[in-house]
């Protein structure tokens, strides 16, 4: 059951020795049409024959060599002649650096001329007389194997291991927990969650900050169709723990008709249509933000995740599992926009214990 | 070499060989190996492409390493490019510009180095891909098949910890996605995530990390199974497709020493020199262009280099399942395309085993198949690739959608439908492909090649006249194996007692049966159909 | 001397008196060009635009109210030829060939604005890139417009086959009046949100990394879109190349013709 029935012609011959010194094998033989005729007789090169054309290879061959080393030297003087940051139009690769383009083409042409001279003297030069070397199996003989088992099962006998159980276990015992200080040694890689994925910066009264004039946002900045992206209040750019933080609280607002906006919720949370939506994507986690001010979705464009920011920003297309969370906002006595709260919700993708 | 005479008449090169002989025996080695012969085929040369990239890869790196600073503190930029000036940056993107723009040389081995990076995956995969298709994992080579596996799937995540290290906006965003596919992970997700990063993310910490995992773990790891990988080649010699005079018991071709220590020392050179002119030509992963990373900035187009665009496209084109249940989120979404990025790989690793599993052979195999010849093998690798490719197009669905004036959404769904159909529908033509190339095959050896010549027959017939092939001809394309299907035998025993037939026996049956049964291979031209042939009525 | 005196008051009072009524004839000659100009831009906008917009700029079931869109919105979108559009048109209205002079732009906008008011078109030192701060620019487009027109404005994909169009070859002004006004699916920028030094800065980073003077170090820039052009050109030209090469190395060498 184990092995199937090849037929046995359909292996592969084995070669016959005395076909190598054959000449043409045109000739069928009529008795075995389909047997191996053995290896071709080797046929000569134009080299081999006309020395003339030898010497050409032999030139050919030391000429590549020669243009190498002159590339070796035309590599040393682009670096030590051209300034690092000359810039040079080449056609049609466009404006680049000369460094650059120089170190790569004599670099590249010093290495090809070494492999291409090597090829062209071992293609046209050296012997091309195919020679067939025999394989052996790989698996050894019976009388082999045995030896080996013998002396296996002598040394697992003389260990006493199988005798000695307590011995064994002992050791496996112990080689089984050895490994445990290196995964303890881990522990301080970082630290254990806890509920950091659910809080960010955002908290009562904090202010919307444009990101781009760093000033506090009135609701009047906000116009219909414009988009425009926030921080809180305190956070700068200088902040050590700045990319961590805006990671989190990153904002985008918009401002959308009342009347536009379909999901009640979403309304109650908004001031006078203003609305604020993490910019985080609830996938992955990438900034999403590619607004269309006509249809209000936002695609993000890592993973095309699309969402409704007319219709609390739920998933229409992509591989997003829930909405984006949306910042409850108001307006403080100023008459600046503030955050009446953090997110309700952690921010960006989801995880096991987000629930 | 006892008496001095000797001694001093040995040329110096022949003393220093019987003093490293005398400590190392390397003569014995020698022996075995100085004339070893490698055949000649330009798709033995794939896997050369594959070690060459990596010593280039290993070389500029460790250049790259002189200049790099693995830190992720934050600097201001006051070096030579000016669209950045006076912007902050972690101090692993000021570095990576300074290499680009300040050191001499610098940008050329940073291109080299990631051209090498794209090359040499690139290399793996039709290098395995070659492997695949010829039938070469087959015994005694399944040990070799997976080192190479393992060598593809660690250079994956070289390259990508590599992509990672410069803290550009584009590396930034990949990191950031792969922060999100870990939480992703049930129960332990967040674990990993803060363990990995040092805390949120993008933390302070993953740069240093990445690059230890970068330059010294997964190197250092892939280092050792390509020396084992050789090692195995050189041990097994090295496949050969069939021919005249070239069996399963010798190989065939020239000699180590010198042909091929010329011709893959040359083609070494070859290599590098071939990426060096492309580092000098083209610009990859231009760093100054993208910004430093920002994770609340991002850009179209965010896309990872291309042996991570499958898994990209896995994520792209998955619908956004997401469960909630007691208190806890299962991120199918992320989760699932996590798993089948693992599984589409691992289909192909195991493939020889499930192969050899069905045809139960156990003999060594060192003629190479003909695709053709194996038609299920090749119509199942052939289903595979579709499968990456289509994969591959959703990884870039953005880049196809505006360079071909297509909707992202559409192209979105055609990768969702094509990853179940393609691969089946592929599957389907190749088998039928091949198999019309075996009948092909059988008609050639059997009636000879069509010679072009037309000819006209007294009574007014014309018939193209048909040359009989050269016995070398005939006996290549006859010289491959063909398998009959396992069969199940009697279920029912001469004394009428009924054999339990296991299930997974009768699976190898039918598995058996599609690879070889009727239908699956066309039956070779046999010795008496020749002879009827041509007997009967001459050459047609 | 009282002459003297008496020419210098009449020169005062001449001089007082042109101070006093010529600047009021000016404006009023400006007027009645503006008017004329209105006119003009009426008329341009009966032939080219009212089919769709209706007759006012009120609007009708093919094309959007123009009431208060102002002049910047009407500079862009008739200068970057994408209005007048077609009538079937795909997800997007495309850029194109423009059609009119800039003169009658201006009348078509003067007519535009005259309607409600809206952005005017912004002047030559609020576009231009001088003076302004590069890397602030880089800086803002990776926040605000990068995640749409990619790193350095190259364009990239919308939902449902609408997309971001590449910034290159775009006029500072028509950048400039795109950020104002928000043409189609693009939101706006208003200075509220985005200040006018912003949008200098932005425009200045624009002109420093996507123009045709704009250097690429290492090489050709393969069109600027990433790990998918670098992937493709790795594997065609890399290993491409490299299997042509491996080709060589291992074909048979020519034999000597048997005589």
């Amino acid at each position: 059951m184990s092995s199937q029935d090849i037929p046995e012609e359909n292996l592969p011959a084995v070669q016959s020795a005395g076909h190598d010194e054959h000449g043409v094998v045109s000739v069928a033989d009529e008795k075995h049409p389909f047997a191996d005729p053995g290896l071709p007789p080797h046929e000569h090169r134009i080299q081999d024959v006309d020395e003339r054309a030898a010497k050409r290879s032999e030139r050919s061959v030391a000429l590549m060599f020669t243009v190498s080393m002159l590339a070796t030297i035309a590599f040393i003087a682009a670096f030590v002649a051209i300034p690092v940051d000359k810039s040079v139009f080449i056609f049609p690769l466009g404006h680049i650096s000369a460094l650059n383009f120089a170190l790569g083409i004599t670099l590249g042409i010093a290495l090809f001329c070494i492999g291409a001279g090597a090829v062209h003297w071992a293609r046209t030069l050296m012997s091309d007389v195919e020679i067939a070397d025999e394989r052996h199996p790989i698996e050894a003989e019976p009388e082999v194997r045995e030896k080996v088992f013998a002396d296996f099962k002598q040394g697992a006998k003389e260990s006493a291991l199988g005798r000695r159980k307590l011995i064994r276990n002992t050791m496996l015992g112990a080689l089984t927990l050895v490994p445990l200080s290196g995964v303890v040694l881990l522990r301080d890689l970082g630290p254990l969650p806890g509920t950091k994925l659910r809080h960010t910066l955002w908290s009562k009264g904090k202010l919307l900050v444009n990101m781009n004039t760093n000033q506090p946002l009135r609701p009047s900045d906000v116009a219909v169709g414009s988009l425009t992206f926030a921080k809180p209040e305190g956070l700068e750019e200088h902040d050590h723990d700045f990319q961590n933080e805006i990671a989190k609280a990153a904002l985008m607002i918009v401002r959308i008709q009342p009347e536009d906006i379909k999901d009640k919720r979403e309304l109650e949370w908004s001031h006078e249509g203003i609305v604020a939506y993490s910019k985080i994507c609830t996938h992955v986690g990438c900034p999403i933000s590619l607004y269309e001010q006509q249809t209000h979705h936002v695609l993000c464009p890592c993973h095309q995740s699309t969402f409704d920011l007319s219709d609390g920003a739920r998933v229409i297309f992509g591989p997003a599992g829930h909405a984006l969370p949306q910042l409850r906002i108001g307006v403080n006595d100023e008459g600046y926009l503030e955050a009446l709260g953090d997110f309700e919700e952690p921010v960006g993708p989801a995880f096991w214990e987000r629930g | 070499m006892s008496n001095k005479d000797d001694r001093r008449k040995a040329p110096a090169g022949e003393r220093v060989a019987d003093w490293a002989d005398g400590r190392l025996g390397i003569y014995s080695l020698a022996k075995a190996n100085m004339r070893k012969i490698f055949p000649d085929h330009w798709s033995f040369m794939l896997g050369e492409i594959c070690l060459y990239s990596f010593i280039i890869i290993i070389l500029t790196g460790v250049y790259l390493t002189l200049f790099f600073h693995p830190s992720m503190n934050e600097v201001e930029y006051h070096g030579s490019y000016v669209p950045l000036q006076g912007q902050l940056m972690s101090e692993a993107f000021a570095s990576t510009l300074d290499i680009s723009f300040d050191v001499r040389g610098g940008l050329l081995i940073r291109q080299i180095h990631h051209w090498a990076a794209i090359i040499f995956l690139a290399g793996m995969f039709v290098h395995m891909m070659r492997v695949f298709f010829t039938g070469a994992f087959r015994k005694p080579r399944e040990i070799n098949w997976l080192f190479g596996f393992l060598l593809f799937v660690l250079g994956m995540f070289t390259g990508f910890t590599g992509y990672s290290l410069p803290d550009d906006l584009l590396s930034g965003t990949g990191v950031r996605f792969t922060q999100g596919a870990i939480l992703s992970v049930p129960i332990v997700g967040t674990y990993i995530s803060m363990f990995l990063f040092g805390g949120e993310f993008p933390g302070t910490d993953f740069v240093a990390r990445f690059y230890s995992i970068h330059i010294l773990l997964l190197p250092g790891i892939m280092l050792g199974l390509v020396v084992g990988h050789l090692i195995l080649v050189f041990y097994h010699k090295h496949t050969q497709f069939a021919g005249p005079g070239r069996t399963n018991k010798n190989v065939v071709g020239m000699p180590l020493l010198p042909v091929y220590m010329a011709k893959a020392g040359g083609f070494f050179f070859l290599v590098f020199g071939v990426i060096a002119a492309i580092a000098g030509i083209a610009t990859v992963n231009p760093i100054w262009v993208l910004g430093p990373y920002r994770p609340d900035q991002v850009s179209t187009g965010a896309q990872p280099d291309w042996y991570m665009g499958f898994a990209e496209g896995l994520v792209r084109a998955m619908p956004g399942w997401e469960i909630n249940f007691w208190g806890h989120t299962l991120v199918l979404g992320v989760f699932i395309p996590l798993v089948l990025f693992g599984l589409f790989l691992a289909i192909i690793a195991l493939y020889p085993f499930i192969e050899s599993w069905v045809t139960g052979d156990k003999r060594e195999h060192h003629i190479l198949d003909r695709p053709r010849n194996a038609p299920t093998r090749t119509a199942f690798g052939v289903a595979w690739v579709t499968g990456y490719i289509i994969m591959l197009i959703g990884g870039g669905n953005d880049i196809v959608a505006t360079h071909f004036h297509l909707s992202i959404n559409a192209v979105t769904w055609f990768v969702r439908i094509g990853f179940f159909a393609g691969p089946v529908i592929a599957f389907i033509i190749t088998k039928r492909i091949c198999l019309g190339l075996q009948r092909r095959d059988k008609d050639k050896v059997l009636h000879g090649r069509e010679s072009g010549i037309i000819k006209r027959l007294p009574h007014g017939e014309f018939i193209e006249v048909h040359e009989p092939l050269s016995q070398e001809q005939m006996y290549t394309l006859t010289a491959h194996e063909q398998y009959q299907p396992v069969e199940l035998g009697p279920t029912v025993d001469e004394n009428g007692v009924e054999r339990k037939v296991k299930g997974s026996e009768k699976l190898r049956a039918k598995l058996s049966d599609a690879y070889y049964g009727e239908g699956a291979q066309i039956p070779k031209p046999t010795v008496e159909e020749y002879r009827e042939i041509t007997s009967g009525h001459g050459h047609h | 001397m009282a002459a003297l005196v008496v020419l210098l008051l009449a020169l005062a009072c001449t001089g007082g008196l042109y101070a006093a009524f010529a600047p009021a004839s000016k404006a009023q000659a400006d007027e009645s060009a503006q008017s004329l100009t209105i006119e003009e831009g009426k008329k341009l906008y009966s032939v080219g635009c009212a089919s769709c917009h209706g007759t006012g700029g009120q609007g009708t079931s093919d094309g959007p109210s123009l009431v208060g869109v102002g002049a910047a919105s009407v500079d862009f979108q008739v200068g970057t030829g994408r209005m007048p559009a077609a009538t079937s048109q795909g997800p997007q209205v495309p850029k194109k060939k423009n059609i009119y002079t800039q003169a009658e732009i201006d009348q078509l906008a003067a007519y535009i604005a005259s309607l409600g008011a809206g952005p005017a078109v912004p002047t030559e030192d609020q576009y231009s890139p001088e003076g302004a701060d590069i890397a602030k620019g880089g800086e803002l487009f990776r926040t605000n417009c990068a995640q749409c027109h990619n790193f350095t404005g190259k364009g990239g994909a919308l939902t449902h086959g609408k997309y971001a169009p590449t910034l290159e070859g775009v006029e500072p002004k028509h950048i400039y009046e795109a950020m104002q006004t928000g043409p189609q699916n693009m939101p706006s920028f208003p200075d509220t949100t985005l200040s006018e030094k912003n949008k200098k800065d932005i425009i200045a980073y624009l002109d420093a990394v996507n123009s045709e003077q704009t250097e690429s170090p290492g090489g050709l820039e393969l069109g600027g879109l990433g790990p998918v052009s670098e992937g493709l050109f790795g594997w065609i030209f890399g290993l491409g190349g490299l299997i042509a090469v491996a080709v060589w190395v291992a074909a048979r060498t020519a034999k000597a013709k048997k005589s």
